[in-house]
């Protein structure tokens, strides 16, 4: 099996998240970079479809130079080569675009599998994988809790439905699957795979050249905000003692918790 | 400006998260001289009919008997190809993530997923939540959009009642050869908690940091004599087993008490208690997400506060 793993660089969940001036886009000075979390998810599933079938494992990761530490991650877990697309602004509000540039790098490497997460902690988009399915022409599945590999031309995956519910679904190969997480436990890096990392190649795909824009249905930014509050919270305060005895106060006399 | 909603069954039922996408699709045609078409696959039920909408295209083709992703796409390729409305509007569900992004690169028309609104202010302007739910963006279309609708973004209870005609739509599916096989649906065998009939969660999330940590809350849920509940992650770490977890892809609860340590307040998350009586959270992040539905906030560290609490109410018990 050849798989491709797209694993996106985003902000970690204590970075905090604040408006530029222009409110077009976050401040990146204080951010605090790493893997989006079902990305580490697809990784995981797809370095234990290669240790139990034989293979390859490709990270591929598109966006500011940065994100080729995403790439060393997954080259240091086990995955063995990467591939960079490099872009110097991205603003991910039009994963369609996004799409077409990641068909570009892909679409000679005959992947039989691309896995994916199922929805990027920043953005939130939750396309990519299934937008390459449909340009690389392959099949396709999101929400993939599980996977087994039935033959050389077909898997069987199970997806998670709302509510507790599953399916299984096969697919024929070539398949482009997005991961739920918790499917597996992400591995971490050893040191020696921290060792081998370094002489593993990384790729480098420009994207500058790729118009991407051609289509006639487009997507703009108008402007970014902080939410609003729908309902009126009232925030208890003090020092540690002081709260817990307001709040004990609380639970005991006005919700009645006994 | 020609809107359609897609209607999603579930054995039969119309999928309550669709109906919310008509109803939004309805409140912004009033405000713009938009139309609104439903579009349903196979036979179109009663209630359809008695919604204020232009009509509904109903096809029937045995294809579309069951979900599969490629004979939906190609089928509703070819209502687009046919009629060319301006948006086409799906309910968030599963079902729409696994399909409608295929469908928008088929197509070429972007898809803008899980939006909370959508409004006219000298064109169609769709907000969505990004950065987990901590900011909010607003985006400006040219061209076509298929957009879906995130759950409770729109109410039930505003739909407007009227009466509409309903036109079959012929559609040709031969020519797709299908890669994807969707088989059975199934539960996994069910656990012993069932949250939803309990008084009391105490619920945990990513926050608690570890698993030794988890009996912090444990003992303070004791002392209440509450359940446990959770967020997704501490499930996916294997601290506690799937029945606890609440929100979209768990249980869905409405305690007279939920206590949340700890958690964010994702969507997915919400969508699963924001039905409970009284929303308690201890999040140290005072922009948390949570705190848009809680009825008291405090912003703190959970060490700090939980033990105290826990002995406050032991004290109380006596
Ligand atoms: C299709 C789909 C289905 C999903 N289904 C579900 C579901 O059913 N249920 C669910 O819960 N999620 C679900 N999720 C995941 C969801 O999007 C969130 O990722 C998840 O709810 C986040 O969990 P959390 O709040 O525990 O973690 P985080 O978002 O990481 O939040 C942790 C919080 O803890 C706070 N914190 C950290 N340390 C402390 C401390 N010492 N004291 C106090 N506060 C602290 C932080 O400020 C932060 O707000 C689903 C996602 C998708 C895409
Ligand atoms: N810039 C990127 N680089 C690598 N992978 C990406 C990128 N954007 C999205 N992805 C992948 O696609 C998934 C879904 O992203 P999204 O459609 O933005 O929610 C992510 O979990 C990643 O696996």
């Amino acid at each position: 099996m050849k798989i491709c793993v797209l694993m996106k660089q985003v902000p970690d969940n204590d970075s905090a998240i604040i408006l530029s001036n222009d409110s077009s886009s976050i401040k990146l000075n204080d951010i605090t970079w790493c893997t989006n979390e079902s990305d580490t998810y697809a990784l995981e599933e797809a370095l234990l479809m290669k240790e139990a079938h034989g293979g390859e494992v490709v990270a591929c990761s598109f966006g500011r130079e940065s994100s080729q530490q995403v790439i060393k991650d997954a080259l240091a877990k086990g995955a063995d080569r990467g591939l960079y697309i490099s872009e110097e602004e991205s603003d991910g509000f039009d994963i369609l675009s996004t799409a077409k540039i990641f068909t570009q790098a892909l679409k000679d490497e005959n992947f039989d599998l691309i896995f994916s997460g199922l929805q990027s902690n920043d953005s939130g988009n939750a396309q990519l994988g299934l937008l390459l399915a449909e340009m690389l022409n392959m099949s396709h599945a999101a929400l993939v809790m599980g996977t087994e590999v039935l033959n050389d031309t077909r898997i069987k995956v199970k997806q998670e439905l709302e509510g507790g519910w599953f399916q299984w679904t096969e697919l024929d190969l070539p398949a482009s699957i997005t991961i739920q997480s918790g499917l597996n436990k992400p591995r971490y890096a050893s040191l020696r795979g921290i060792m081998m990392m370094k002489k593993k190649p990384i790729d480098i795909f420009d994207s500058s050249q790729i118009d991407s824009t051609g289509s006639k249905n487009k997507i703009f930014l108008d402007k970014m905000y902080i939410p609003q509050k729908v309902k009126e919270t009232t925030f208890i305060e003090g020092t540690p003692d002081e709260i817990a005895s307001k709040l004990g106060d609380l639970m005991i006399n006005d919700i009645k918790v006994f | 400006m020609n809107i359609f909603v897609f209607i999603q069954k579930d054995n039969g039922t119309i999928n309550r998260n669709s109906l919310e996408a008509l109803a939004g699709a309805q409140q912004f045609a009033r405000a713009t001289d938009a139309q609104v078409s439903a579009v349903c696959f196979g036979e179109v039920n009663d209630q359809l009919t008695e919604y204020d909408i232009q009509q509904v295209l109903s096809i029937s083709d045995p294809g579309l008997n069951s979900y599969n992703p490629q004979l939906y796409c190609e089928a509703f390729n070819q209502v687009i190809s046919a009629h060319h409305p301006d948006m086409v509007i799906f309910g968030h569900t599963y079902q729409t993530r696994d399909w409608v992004p295929r469908l928008s690169a088929k197509l070429d028309i972007p898809f803008v997923s899980d939006c909370i609104r959508i409004q006219n202010q000298n064109g169609l302007i769709l907000t969505r939540q990004i950065y987990q739910g901590k900011i909010n963006t607003d985006l400006k279309v040219e061209g076509s959009v298929l957009v879906s609708i995130q759950s409770g973004a729109y109410r039930l209870d505003s739909i407007v009642s009227g009466n509409t005609s309903v036109q079959q739509f012929e559609v040709n599916l031969d020519s797709v050869k299908c890669t994807v096989h969707p088989g059975e649906k199934f539960q996994e065998s069910k656990g012993s908690v069932d949250l939803s009939r309990a008084k009391i969660i105490v619920a945990v999330g990513r926050g608690i940091g570890k698993e030794e940590n988890m009996p912090i809350a444990k003992e303070l849920a004791e002392v209440l004599g509450a359940e446990l509940g959770s967020s997704r992650p501490v499930v996916d770490y294997g601290w506690l087993p799937h029945e606890h977890q609440v929100g979209s892809s768990g249980q869905t609860v409405s305690p007279k008490l939920y206590l949340a340590l700890g958690i964010s307040g994702a969507i997915q998350h919400q969508v699963g208690m924001k039905g409970s009586s009284n929303i308690v959270a201890i999040n140290k992040d005072g922009n948390a997400p949570i705190f848009e539905i809680a009825d008291y906030g405090i912003v703190a560290d959970l060490f700090e506060i939980v033990p105290k609490i826990t002995q406050t109410l032991k004290d109380h018990k006596g």
